[in-house]
C-alpha cells in the first residue's frame, strides 16, 4: 500500500504505435463485417436466376446417365445482373426478356378496378433497364442490347466522389426511353443502391421510386456527370379522375396507352396478369399492330411457338394451344421444335366458349423475325383481335368504376358452404 | 502443532534453500490437512508477543495472501473459502488480530492492520462483523500512540479496501472524526499525525455526505491545509495527497478554498523539498484534469447542461499560476533525459504547463511568449531547454491562428538548434517540440500549413541529419517525423509531399533500427513505429519502395528466430524485436494489401511470411504473440481463400491464442482474427469451426477471461454463421441460448455509470452482429424455419432495447439491421411476430427520422425487408 505515484507521461507522444495498430486492425475488421453484412444482405434477394433451360437447347448426350438425375444443365445458372451483362445472342436476349415484368393486355376489366389499381400513362419509346453500377450507367433493351452507356446522377452511376454508398452496390430501373426529349421515364424500380425491390408490392416500389429518384438529382438537366435526364411519371389511383387525368390530361411525353398496376403485385419477371395495357386512337399511334413495313395488314397476324406434338402455343406459363400442325408439313417445311412460326387469323376468326378459346383459323405465312425471342401472348392476341372487331372502350372502365362503387355499398350475399 | 509452526514459519525464512522448500511444503501440507486450524495458528503466531519478530510478520503475510488474491477468479475462490470457515473459529482469528493492534512491535501491528482491512473486505458487504468499527473507536482518545497510530492506519486501509456504500453514514461519521482530530495540529505525535492524515487520503472518498455541509468541510479543509504546513516532511506530504485527491473528487466544493491552497502551493513549489513541491504541481495538474474534462463535455456549447459547472479556476490563477510554472522548468536535472524513471519538479512544472495550455487556449501564449523570448538564446543551457521546453507544452491547446504565425518564426530557429546547439538536453527537448508542430498544427484538416514546398526539404534533411545524433535526440527526431508523416496520411491518392524524399526515408528509419545502441532510449522502438507511420502514407507512386522493405524486414525476424541460447534479459529483447517487426509486416500487409496493384506481387512472399509468423508462436512472450496475430489476421485479409493452405499449420496455434485467458489482449486480438479468416475463406473454413466454437463457448463461459473479450466474441459468432451459412445449424443449441442470457444481462443498465453503459453497448452491439449474421447466414436455405423459435425473443430484446433508450448510434444501427435481419429470412412466417413489436413501428420510424445516415440507411433496409414479409 504504497503512497500514490503521480508521475505523468513526460515527452511522450499521448498513442503507442501498438496501439494504434490494434485499433486499425479493429477498423479494418469492422469496415469488412460491415461489408460482409451489407453484401448478404443484398446477394440472394437480387439474384436473378436464368429459370428455364433455354428450350431449343439439343440435350448432351451423356454417357453415364444415372436414372432419377437431373438433366446435365437443369441446375438453374444463377446470374446477377451484371455477370448477365456479359451473355451474347440469343442467351442474352432470352436474358433479359425475361427481367422485365411484361404487361397483359386488357381483354377484360379486372375487378375492383378502384380500389386495387394504380393507372398511368405509357410514354411512347423504348422499354429498358436501366443498371447503374460501379461509376456508370447502362441502359439495355429487351432483347438485351445496349442503348446507352452513360454517366449519371444515379447511385454509383458517374466517377464522382460519391460517399453514399459502396461501389459495390447498384441500382435497377424499368424504363422508356423517350426520343423527342431524350429522357429515360422511370415506371418501376427493381433494386436502389444494392437493395432488391423485387418482392416489394407496386404501392412500396413506387413510393420508393417517387422518394429516392429525386434525392440524386436524377431528375435534372444533363450535365457532365449526368448525360440523360430521368424524369418520374405520374401514377394515379385508378378511380374516375385518376382515370381521367391519365387518359386525357397533358403529359410531358407522348402517350402509348394506359398502364395498369395491380397495388400488391411484386415485381413479377415475365408475363403478368398484375400488369395491364391498353390502348385506344385516343391514347396511341399503334393499335393495331402493322408489319415491318409499317402497314397494318388485312388480316391479323400472330406468331405461336412450335411445341413436340405439333401444337402451335403461346408465350404463357401455361401455354395457350391456338392449333397443330401435322407431322407430315413439319417435316417438308424444315421446322422443329421450338419454332417461331407466324400465322394469319383467316376469315373464321377467333371463337370463344365459356371464356376460353375455342377454335382458331390459322393461316401458315413462314418462320418470324430472328430477332423475336418469344411467341405472342394469349393476350396480345385476343386483345388485337377485339381491336378489329369489338374493342374495349374507356367507358367501358369508367362505368366498371361506378357499378363497383354502387356495389361496394350493397349488402352482400352469404355464400353457404355447408 | 502450535509449537511447530514458529519453527516452520522461521525455516520458511531460512538461507539454505532445501530447508526453505521443506518448510514451504509443510506450510502447505498443514493448510490443505486442516485450513481452520492453519489460519487461527497463523493469527496466534501474530498475535503472541514471545514470538520471534519473523515468525510473527510472515504468519501475517500468509494470512493476508488467504484472503486476496490479484486474479479474479482466485480471489472469487478464496473470499467464498473464507464465508464458508466456521463463525466460532473466525471470531477467535479476529480476536487475535484485534488484539495485535496494541502489540509494541510496529511490524507486528502493521501487519494486523492490513489483514484486519482484508477481513473487513470480504465481511462488511456482506453485513458481517458489525461491531468492528465501534471496537476500533471505542476510547480511541484513552489509547497509548502507538496502539492510536495503528487504529487509524487500520481505518485507513479499510476504507481503500471496502467500496462506501458497505458502511453506515453513522459509522464513517466516527471514522471521519476520529481521523481528523488525529490530523489536527493538536495531536502531538508525529506518527499518529501521519497515520491520520494517510488515513483521510483513503477515508475522503466516504466522506460526500461530510463535505455537502459546509461547517463539516470547513473542518475539514482547515485541518488539512493546517497539515500542508506541518513540520515533519512527511506529514506535509500526505496533506498535499490529500488535497489533490479533494481535487479531483470534490472539485465543485473548493471555490471557497482555492484561494488559500494556491498560496498554500506556491509557497511549497517555490520552497520546500522536492517529493513535497510535486504534489503541490500536482493538485493543478489535477484541476487542469478536471476542467478538460468539464470543457469537453459542454463540447463549446455554453448552455448545454452539465453534472458539473466550470469555476475556470485555472483561467483566474492563470497571472500567478504561469510564472510559478515556468520558475519550475529552469531546476533541470543534468541527465533527466537518459534516466528512464526520471521524474523532477522541472519536469512536472512543465507537464501542468503543458496541461494549463489545454484548459485556458489562447490566453496562456502572451503569458509565455516573454519567458521563450528572454531565455531561448541565452548562453546557459538551463535557460535554452526551459524556454523551449515552454514553447512545446503550449502547442496543445491554443487555436492554430494564435500559434501559426509564431510557429512560422520558430521553425527555422529550431531547425538550426537541433543541428547546431552544444547542449544535447536543448536538442533533445528542440526536436519533441517540432514533433508537437506537426502533431497540432501540420495535417490536412489546418487552412495554413507550416509545412510548405519550400521548407519541406530542409524540415526532412535535418530530421533525418538528427536521427544520426545520440539515442534520445534520434528517438525525438523518429517521433517528429511520426508526425511529420501522419499529418499527409489523410492526403487521400493524390501525389504526397513527400514522394521525392520516400526512399532516403525509409532507408535512414532503417539505418537507425540497425544501429548498435539503438536499444537505448526507445530508440529502435520509435524507428519502427515511424516507418510503419511512413509506410501507412505511401502512395501507388512510392508502393514499390516499401516493397523493397519486405524481405528486408523478413530477414530481421528470421534471424531473431535463429539466434539460440540467450540469457533471460537477451530474450526479452529479441521477443520486443520479434514484436516490432511482426507489427511492421503487419503494416506493410496491410497496406500493400488494400490495392490490387500491389497485391500480387506483395503475395509472392505470403508462403514465407507465414512460415516466420508460426515460428514467432514458439517464444512465449505476449507481446510478440499478438503481433503475430495481428498480421496473420492482415494476411489472410490480403489473401483471400488462398489462404486455406496455411489453416491446418495454424489451426493450433489459433486455438491456443483462443485459450490464452492471462493475455487476454493476445484472445482478443485471436477472436478478431477468426473474423478475418472466416471473410477470407468462407465456408471453407468449415473443418476448422467445431473447434473454434468450443472454445470460444468456452470463453464465454469463463470468469477468468477478461469482460472485454465477449463482445467480439459474439461478434465472430455473427462471423461463422455468415461464413457457413446453414452448416452453423449444430452450433445453435449452445449458442442461441448464450446470446439470449446475455441479452436478458445487457438490455437493462439502470443505474449504471457510464464505463458500464459503455460495455453494456459494446455487449449489445456483439450479440446483435451475432444475430444478423446468423439470420443472413440462414437466409435462403430450406432450414430458416430452424430459427424461428428464437424470433419472439430477440423482438423482445430489440423492444427493450427500445424501451430502455439509452443505447448508442452503433447499437441503434445493429438493432434496427437485425429486426431487418429477421423480417427478410424469416419472411411471411414472422410477419405477425414482427407487426406486433413496438421495434417494427415506433423504433422503426425513430430510425429512419435518425441524422445519423448509418441508422437511416439500415432502416431503409429493415422498412423494405419488412414489408416484402408482410406483403407476402
Amino acid at each position: 500500500m504504497a503512497p500514490p505515484d503521480h508521475r505523468r507521461p513526460y515527452k511522450r507522444p499521448a498513442i503507442s504505435d501498438q496501439q494504434r495498430r490494434r485499433e486499425l486492425s479493429l477498423l479494418r475488421q469492422a469496415q469488412s463485417r460491415l461489408d460482409a453484412q451489407h453484401r448478404a444482405r443484398c446477394l440472394a434477394s437480387s439474384v436473378l436466376s436464368l429459370e428455364n433451360p433455354e428450350p431449343d437447347s439439343v440435350p448432351e448426350l451423356e454417357l453415364e446417365s444415372k436414372p432419377g438425375e437431373e438433366r446435365s444443365e437443369a441446375p438453374p445458372k444463377e446470374f446477377d445482373v451484371r455477370q448477365a451483362s456479359k451473355l451474347r445472342g440469343a442467351e442474352a436476349r432470352k436474358w433479359f426478356a425475361r427481367q422485365l415484368m411484361l404487361p397483359e393486355w386488357m381483354i377484360d376489366v379486372p375487378d375492383r378496378l378502384s380500389q386495387d389499381w394504380y393507372v398511368f400513362a405509357r410514354p411512347a419509346g423504348k422499354r429498358c433497364f436501366v443498371v447503374s453500377s460501379n461509376g456508370a450507367a447502362v441502359s439495355r433493351l429487351r432483347n438485351g442490347s445496349i442503348l446507352h452507356r452513360f454517366p449519371s446522377a444515379l447511385p454509383s452511376g458517374a466517377r464522382t466522389r460519391d460517399v453514399s454508398g459502396s461501389a459495390q452496390s447498384y441500382s435497377i430501373l424499368d424504363c422508356i426511353f423517350h426520343e423527342p426529349d431524350q429522357t429515360y421515364y422511370a415506371i418501376d424500380m427493381l433494386c436502389w443502391r444494392g437493395y432488391s425491390l423485387y418482392d416489394c408490392t407496386a404501392e412500396f416500389r413506387f413510393f420508393w421510386l417517387n422518394s429516392k429518384l429525386a434525392e440524386t438529382g436524377a431528375c435534372e438537366p444533363p450535365s457532365q456527370y449526368h448525360r440523360y435526364r430521368f424524369s418520374l411519371v405520374p401514377v394515379y389511383n385508378c378511380d374516375h379522375s385518376g382515370l381521367h387525368a391519365a387518359y386525357t390530361g397533358a403529359a410531358p411525353y407522348v402517350k402509348d396507352g394506359l398502364l395498369f398496376y395491380n397495388k400488391e403485385a411484386h415485381y413479377q419477371t415475365g408475363n403478368t396478369p398484375l400488369a395491364l395495357v391498353w390502348k385506344d386512337e385516343n391514347c396511341s399511334q399503334y393499335v393495331i399492330d402493322t408489319d415491318s413495313q409499317g402497314n397494318v395488314p388485312k388480316q391479323q397476324q400472330v406468331v405461336l411457338e412450335l411445341q413436340e406434338d405439333g401444337k402451335l402455343t403461346t408465350s404463357d406459363d401455361p401455354p395457350v394451344v391456338f392449333g397443330c400442325l401435322d407431322g407430315d408439313f413439319i417435316q417438308k417445311s424444315g421446322l422443329c421444335l421450338g419454332n417461331l412460326l407466324r400465322f394469319a387469323i383467316g376469315d373464321g376468326g377467333l371463337s370463344f366458349v365459356d371464356g376460353g378459346l375455342d377454335k382458331a383459323d390459322l393461316c401458315y405465312l413462314g418462320k418470324s423475325n430472328r430477332a423475336r425471342a418469344f411467341a405472342d401472348s394469349y393476350s396480345k392476341i385476343v386483345f388485337q383481335h377485339m381491336v378489329r372487331h369489338s374493342p374495349l372502350k374507356i367507358d367501358d372502365f369508367l362505368s366498371s368504376i361506378s357499378s363497383s362503387v354502387d356495389q361496394e355499398n350493397q349488402p352482400r350475399d352469404v355464400e353457404m358452404a355447408g | 502443532m502450535a509449537m511447530e509452526i514458529t519453527q516452520i514459519l522461521l525455516n520458511a525464512q531460512a538461507v539454505d534453500g532445501a530447508v526453505r522448500k521443506n518448510a514451504e511444503e509443510n506450510l502447505k501440507q498443514f493448510q490443505e490437512q486442516n485450513l481452520p486450524s492453519f489460519l487461527f495458528s497463523l493469527a496466534g503466531e501474530l498475535a503472541n508477543e514471545e514470538k520471534p519478530a519473523e515468525s510473527r510478520k510472515l504468519a501475517g503475510l500468509i494470512l493476508k495472501n488467504a484472503l486476496d488474491a490479484k486474479e479474479q477468479h482466485r480471489k472469487y475462490e478464496l473470499v467464498q473459502r473464507w464465508l464458508a470457515l466456521d463463525v466460532s473459529v473466525k471470531a477467535q482469528i479476529k480476536s487475535c488480530l484485534i488484539k495485535t493492534l496494541s502489540s509494541p512491535s510496529g511490524d507486528a501491528r502493521s501487519t494486523a492492520s492490513q489483514v484486519i482491512a482484508k477481513v473487513a473486505g470480504i465481511e462488511l458487504p456482506q453485513k458481517q462483523w458489525p461491531e468492528l468499527i465501534g471496537t476500533l473507536l471505542s476510547n480511541i482518545h484513552q489509547l497509548p500512540p502507538h496502539t492510536k497510530q495503528a487504529t487509524l492506519e487500520t481505518l485507513g486501509y479499510i476504507c481503500e479496501e471496502v467500496s462506501p456504500d458497505a458502511v453506515e453514514q453513522d459509522h464513517v461519521n466516527k471514522i471521519l472524526t476520529a481521523v481528523v482530530q488525529g490530523m489536527n495540529s493538536s495531536e502531538a505525535n508525529n506518527d499518529v499525525r501521519l497515520a491520520a492524515t494517510r488515513a483521510l487520503y483513503n477515508a475522503l472518498g466516504f466522506a460526500q455526505a461530510n463535505f455537502s455541509n459546509d461547517m463539516e468541510r470547513d473542518y475539514i479543509m482547515r485541518v488539512v491545509c493546517e497539515a500542508t504546513l506541518s513540520p515533519e516532511v512527511k506529514i506535509r506530504q500526505a496533506a498535499f495527497e490529500c488535497l489533490v485527491a479533494i481535487s479531483s473528487t470534490y472539485y465543485e466544493k473548493l471555490a471557497p478554498y482555492i484561494h488559500d491552497i494556491f498560496n498554500i502551493t506556491a509557497k511549497a513549489v517555490k520552497e520546500d523539498e522536492e517529493p513535497v513541491a510535486l504534489q503541490a504541481i500536482e493538485f493543478w495538474s489535477s484541476i487542469c484534469d478536471e476542467e478538460i474534462d468539464i470543457l469537453d463535455e459542454y463540447g463549446g456549447d455554453f448552455s448545454a447542461d452539465s453534472d458539473i459547472p466550470c469555476f475556470y479556476f485555472i483561467k483566474q490563477a492563470l497571472p500567478v499560476l504561469v510564472p510559478m510554472l515556468l520558475e519550475t522548468l529552469l531546476k533541470q536535472e543534468e541527465d533527466q533525459d537518459q534516466d528512464e524513471g526520471a521524474w523532477n519538479i522541472a519536469m512536472a512544472g512543465g507537464t501542468c504547463l503543458g496541461l494549463v495550455a489545454r484548459t485556458v487556449g489562447d490566453d496562456i501564449v502572451p503569458l509565455v511568449m516573454p519567458f521563450i523570448e528572454g531565455n531561448i538564446t541565452k548562453p546557459d543551457w538551463r535557460q535554452r531547454e526551459a524556454a523551449t521546453y515552454a514553447f512545446g507544452s503550449i502547442l496543445e491547446g491554443p487555436s492554430p491562428e494564435k500559434l501559426v504565425p509564431i510557429v512560422n518564426v520558430a521553425l527555422n530557429f529550431m531547425l538550426s538548434a537541433l543541428m547546431k546547439d552544444p547542449s544535447n538536453h536543448v536538442k533533445d527537448t528542440t526536436a519533441w517540440t517540432l514533433g508537437r508542430m506537426f502533431e497540432f498544427l501540420h495535417g490536412s484538416t489546418l487552412d495554413t500549413p507550416i509545412i510548405t514546398p519550400a521548407n519541406c526539404q530542409e524540415i526532412i534533411t535535418v530530421l533525418l541529419q538528427s536521427m544520426k545524433d545520440v539515442p534520445n535526440v534520434a528517438e525525438k527526431a523518429c517521433g517528429a517525423l511520426y508526425f511529420l508523416a501522419q499529418g499527409y496520411e489523410d492526403m487521400g491518392p493524390s501525389v504526397s509531399p513527400l514522394t521525392p524524399y520516400f526512399q532516403d526515408i525509409l532507408q535512414a528509419l532503417y539505418g537507425v533500427t540497425r544501429r548498435e545502441d539503438a536499444g537505448e532510449s526507445r530508440l529502435r522502438t520509435a524507428a519502427y513505429e515511424t516507418l510503419n507511420e511512413v509506410v501507412r502514407c505511401s502512395t501507388d507512386e512510392t508502393a514499390p519502395m516499401v516493397m523493397q522493405l519486405v524481405p528486408l524486414i523478413m530477414m530481421e525476424l528470421h534471424q531473431t528466430l535463429e539466434t539460440q541460447k540467450l540469457t533471460a534479459d537477451e530474450r526479452e529483447k529479441q521477443n520486443e524485436l520479434q514484436g516490432l517487426l511482426c507489427g511492421c509486416l503487419q503494416v506493410i500487409i496491410q497496406k500493400l494489401g488494400s490495392s490490387e496493384a500491389t497485391k500480387y506481387v506483395f503475395l509472392q512472399c505470403a508462403d514465407q511470411m507465414m512460415g516466420l509468423f508460426l515460428r514467432v508462436f514458439s517464444s512465449k512472450s505476449a507481446t510478440a504473440h499478438e503481433e503475430a496475430m495481428l498480421a496473420i489476421g492482415a494476411l489472410a485479409y490480403a489473401a483471400g481463400s488462398n489462404f486455406e493452405k496455411y489453416m491446418s499449420e495454424f489451426y493450433r496455434y489459433l486455438e491456443m491464442g483462443l485459450q490464452n485467458f492471462e493475455d487476454y489482449q493476445v484472445c482478443a486480438i485471436t477472436v478478431g482474427v477468426v473474423g478475418d479468416l472466416c471473410r477470407a475463406l468462407e465456408d471453407k473454413i468449415s473443418p476448422y469451426c467445431d473447434g473454434i466454437m468450443t472454445q470460444l463457448l468456452k470463453d464465454l463461459s469463463s470468469n477468468q477471461l477478461h469482460r472485454s473479450v465477449k463482445p467480439p466474441i459474439f461478434s465472430c459468432f455473427g462471423d461463422i454463421a455468415l461464413a457457413i451459412g446453414e452448416n452453423f445449424e449444430k452450433y445453435l443449441i449452445y449458442a442461441m441460448p448464450m446470446l439470449q442470457s446475455a441479452a436478458e444481462l445487457s438490455a437493462h443498465t439502470s443505474g449504471a455509470d457510464d464505463d458500464m453503459t459503455e460495455y453494456t453497448n459494446s455487449l449489445r452491439n456483439g450479440i446483435l452482429e451475432a444475430y444478423s449474421g446468423i439470420f443472413q447466414g440462414f437466409k435462403g436455405s430450406p432450414k430458416t424455419q430452424l430459427l424461428m423459435p428464437y424470433a419472439p425473443h430477440i423482438l423482445q430484446f430489440l423492444d427493450s432495447l427500445y424501451m430502455e433508450k439509452d443505447m448508442d448510434d452503433v447499437v441503434m444501427k445493429t438493432a434496427i439491421g437485425v429486426l431487418g435481419d429477421l423480417a427478410d429470412t424469416l419472411g411471411n412466417s414472422a410477419a405477425p411476430l414482427i407487426q406486433n413489436s413496438v421495434s417494427s413501428k415506433d423504433f422503426l420510424n425513430e430510425c429512419l427520422s435518425s441524422d445519423d445516415s448509418m441508422i437511416k440507411e439500415s432502416a431503409e433496409w429493415a422498412k423494405m425487408a419488412i414489408s416484402r414479409a408482410i406483403s407476402f
